[in-house]
């Protein structure tokens, strides 16, 4: 894993700390706090884990123990377009393992797993609930219902375009001060 | 109770209740036309929130003045983003307009509400009956159903109390506050209720082993830990009627004793946490939660925990666990819940459904509810039935009706002229049943005598395509991935069965297979703690004694006679059909594998192929050459001419 923090992340860690102090020292308040500093770091790096375990006095493991029990907790970052493929039952009669399998080869990536220039990841979720538009697929927050191996690259090529146009919007801007 | 005390308690609620008319009769009799819009997250999912935007924009436009209602889910998911247009000057009744996107959003506040025209092609029925319009209560998929728990879901806006309050919320739970709790206990063990978590266990028995569980304090907590890949009812009923499950839990805790009670619902079904939220806050601030409810002695706090996503959590003793900040593995009962729950107190652990059916069995009587479904189990079923089904969503029905008439009257039947194979119920716990089992009614004892489960009710019916050996894999996969880890033979065995059913499905099975197969899910159930163990291998059981012809297939021919398991197919395309020059697959394939023939047809290369089945879909129905075949080594050879260089 790789343990160096981005800035914003350490500035993120920090905000987490002085968070923590509004929760009692209680047990109870393990996962709740696990799930605060989730949705504030977007991942529970090892930092994060030894704060909490520190807040709670217990050990670092129990906390690591607990968070790697449940699904919801991510152990690495998520890439700036997360990519989530519905795996529920309906989704899976009607082919989602071949959309999953195709979003793998495009971005040479594993589900779990997030590109190298932290552009995308892919996660694997159980139903998100819209099973009469299986197979369904979520990038960033937008449900894309009826998906098909050709509209994976579709989906894929319109983000790429969208990120030159803003790079060269930029440009444009930069220069035309 | 006093008189004195009740007097008061139906002062404070009148107080609100005239509030809650008011509202109602003014949005009622308001002569602007209203437009109801479904905003569950099947409803934006399908693109609700684009389309609100759509109806505001357009009304803006042509200055009409209309209301816009967002309101919860219909059930109807085949026909999201569902509106219902009320448009009293037109002379129309209330209008269901299904798949409505921001085009026909526009195009109906143009045409229907500026001009009256209410474009007849896009009308699903009407909400009326009336001379005009078919009335939806003359198609199957709704005159079939009966709605008790789910009666107020998708009419009423759940983010706003009073709504609920007006069509008559609340106010069991008034008339409860003036029983005692022994009447309540009664009242409910008299409606025959029983849990609909999956076990059905009877909720009034619950009830009373908690309330006679000692003087201390009881602690409630509703399970909206909805787990099972395919079954979305419980985030359904929070996310359109949360009042309705906030109203059981009231009365659930006053009838036992608690003060506290809690809500534990998934983390990853974030808008029903806030529906429930506000609810919860909404409630409180008019006195119906908080210290001493409506004037009376009786306190209660309702708080709202988010599971993080464990499908072992939904069984009981594994959640409390979890809400104690441990891992969510299950400890032995006796002693139970009631007796010893969560932080040692006796806790009642009731499903989401179970308590949205309290208000409505206080509401109109225990005789009334027992009139609903069957001997052994009175009420209603709620069922998402998906998969290969024309009108999947969810679908209320009385205990004891045939699954022929859920999937084939409701539900529209199978799609595309395919044959119905099997149904699955109860998701990873349940099992499969054939045709066979069509005419069984469907309650708990019926269901597990045939060797499946009520379970989550979940249900997913599968058409001729679907391979079950494939579908028990999917199952194992997702038991093997929760099993907690507790006990050995769920752990291990799982791992086990998980194993031999990949084998199966890459087509390496051996002479045996099935044997230990049965030999290890049996061994499993046995040796398994909790309802997770013992219903993990129930796919696989079901599916080996039903469809066992399918799993001989794999093993012994190194078919799938489904055409499903992709290491066992191979895709040609046949040349007699193929149309030269056509490149519609080749375009579509998205490893390149398409090749053209040296008289421009086209062929695949199997070296290439990932057996994606984008081709088939993509070649014309006209032509229709795109051929599955297993096993694989029965593709006809189709020659690759040499590759040309790209040059110049």
């Amino acid at each position: 894993m790789n343990d160096e923090l981005t800035p914003e992340e350490k500035e993120a860690l920090t905000h987490v700390a002085s968070k923590l102090e509004s929760f009692e020292k209680q047990r109870g308040n393990l996962i709740p706090i696990l799930q605060m500093v989730q949705e504030t770091l977007a991942y529970l790096p090892t930092q994060a884990i030894k704060i909490v375990s520190e807040h709670l006095e217990i050990f670092e493991s129990e906390v690591y123990g607990v968070a790697t029990f449940y699904n919801q907790f991510r152990f690495h970052p998520p890439g700036k377009h997360p990519i989530k493929v519905c795996l529920g039952t309906a989704c899976h009669v009607r082919g989602g393992d071949i959309i999953l399998e195709n979003f793998e080869r495009k971005l040479d990536i594993h589900a779990g797993e997030t590109t190298a220039d932290r552009e995308f990841s892919i996660e694997k979720v159980a139903c998100v609930g819209c099973c009469a538009l299986a197979p369904v697929a979520i990038i960033d927050e937008t449900v894309h219902g009826h998906m098909a191996p050709s509209k994976v690259e579709g989906l894929l090529l319109r983000i790429e375009i969208e990120k030159q146009m803003e790079e060269r919007a930029k440009i444009k801007d930069e220069s035309g001060r | 109770m006093n008189p004195a005390g009740n007097e008061k308690i139906d002062q404070i609620f009148n107080a609100i209740y005239k509030e809650a008319e008011k509202r109602r009769n003014e949005f009622k009799e308001a002569a602007v036309p209203k437009i109801h819009i479904g905003m569950a997250t099947c409803g934006i999912a399908s693109g609700a929130l684009e389309t609100q935007k759509a109806f505001e924009e357009a009304l803006d436009e042509y200055h009409i003045d209309a209301r816009i209602h967002t309101v919860g889910c219909l059930g109807h998911c085949y026909a999201e983003p569902v509106v219902v247009i009320d448009h009293p000057d037109s002379g129309f009744p209330p209008i269901f307009y299904h798949e409505v996107n921001a085009g026909k959003a526009k195009m109906l506040v143009k045409l229907f509400l500026k001009e009256g025209d209410p474009r007849f092609e896009h009308v699903y029925g009407a909400m009326e009956e009336n001379d005009l319009l078919p009335w939806v209560m003359e198609f199957t998929r709704f005159n079939r159903e009966k709605r008790v728990v789910m009666e107020k879901c998708g009419y009423i806006d759940p983010e706003d109390i009073y709504d609920y309050i007006g069509e008559g919320g609340y106010s069991t739970f008034v008339k409860a506050l003036k029983l005692s709790p022994d009447e309540i206990i009664t009242e409910v063990q008299n409606s025959g209720l029983r849990g609909r978590g999956g076990a059905g266990f009877p909720t009034g028995k619950k009830w009373e082993l908690a309330k006679n569980a000692g003087e201390q304090e009881k602690i409630v907590i509703c399970n909206a830990d909805e787990g099972d890949p395919g079954a979305y009812m419980d985030r359904t009923i929070l996310e359109s009627n949360p009042h309705q499950v906030i109203e059981g839990m009231a009365i659930c805790a006053y009838a036992v004793g608690a003060k506290k009670a809690i809500i534990y619902v998934r983390a990853e079904y974030p808008l029903a946490v806030t529906i429930v939220t506000k609810a919860i806050r909404q409630a409180t601030e008019r006195g119906l939660l908080g210290k001493s409810v409506l004037g009376s002695a009786f306190d209660l706090e309702i708080d709202v925990f988010r599971g993080s996503g464990a499908f072992v959590c939904g069984e009981e003793t594994a959640l409390i666990r979890s809400i104690e900040g441990y891992r969510g593995m299950p400890r032995h009962r006796p002693p139970y819940p009631v007796q010893k729950g969560l932080w040692n107190m006796p806790t009642v652990i009731n499903n989401v459904k179970t308590l949205a059916s309290v208000p409505p069995i206080l509401d109109h009587g225990a005789e009334w509810y027992r009139e609903i479904g069957t001997q052994n189990t009175p009420g209603t079923a709620i069922f998402s039935v998906v998969g290969n089904v024309v009108h999947a969503g969810l679908v209320e029905i009385p205990m004891g009706v045939s699954l022929r008439t859920l999937i084939f009257d409701i539900c529209g039947g199978i799609p595309n002229n395919k044959k119905f194979k099997a149904v699955q119920i109860g998701g990873p716990s349940g099992g499969c049943l054939n045709e066979d089992f069509l005419d069984t009614p469907i309650d708990f004892d019926s269901l597990t005598e045939a060797g499946a489960m009520m379970g989550s009710g979940g249900m997913v019916v599968m058409d001729e395509d679907t391979c079950m050996v494939e579908v028990s894999r999917y199952f194992l996969d997702f038991t093997q991935n929760e099993s907690c880890g507790k006990c050995t033979f769920c752990r291990i065995g799982t791992y086990h069965l998980l194993k031999i059913l990949k084998r199966l499905t890459r087509g390496e099975g051996e002479d045996g297979d099935i044997e230990l197969l049965e030999t290890l899910s049996k061994d499993i159930k046995a040796g398994s703690l909790c309802g997770l163990g013992k219903t993990a291998p129930n796919p696989v059981l079901t599916s080996i004694k039903y469809f066992r012809e399918e799993y001989q297939a794999h093993i012994y021919e190194k078919r799938c006679p489904a055409l499903m398991c992709r290491p066992m197919i191979a895709f040609y395309f046949d040349l007699d059909l193929c149309a030269r020059g056509c490149d519609a697959c080749a375009t579509c394939c998205p490893v390149e594998a398409v090749f053209t023939t040296s008289n421009r047809k086209k062929g695949v290369d199997q070296e290439l192929c990932v057996k994606c089945g984008e081709c088939m879909v993509a070649c014309p129905p006209e032509y229709d050459a795109v051929r599955k075949v297993s096993p694989p080594h029965l593709v006809p050879h189709i020659e690759k001419p040499p590759e040309k260089k790209k040059e110049g």
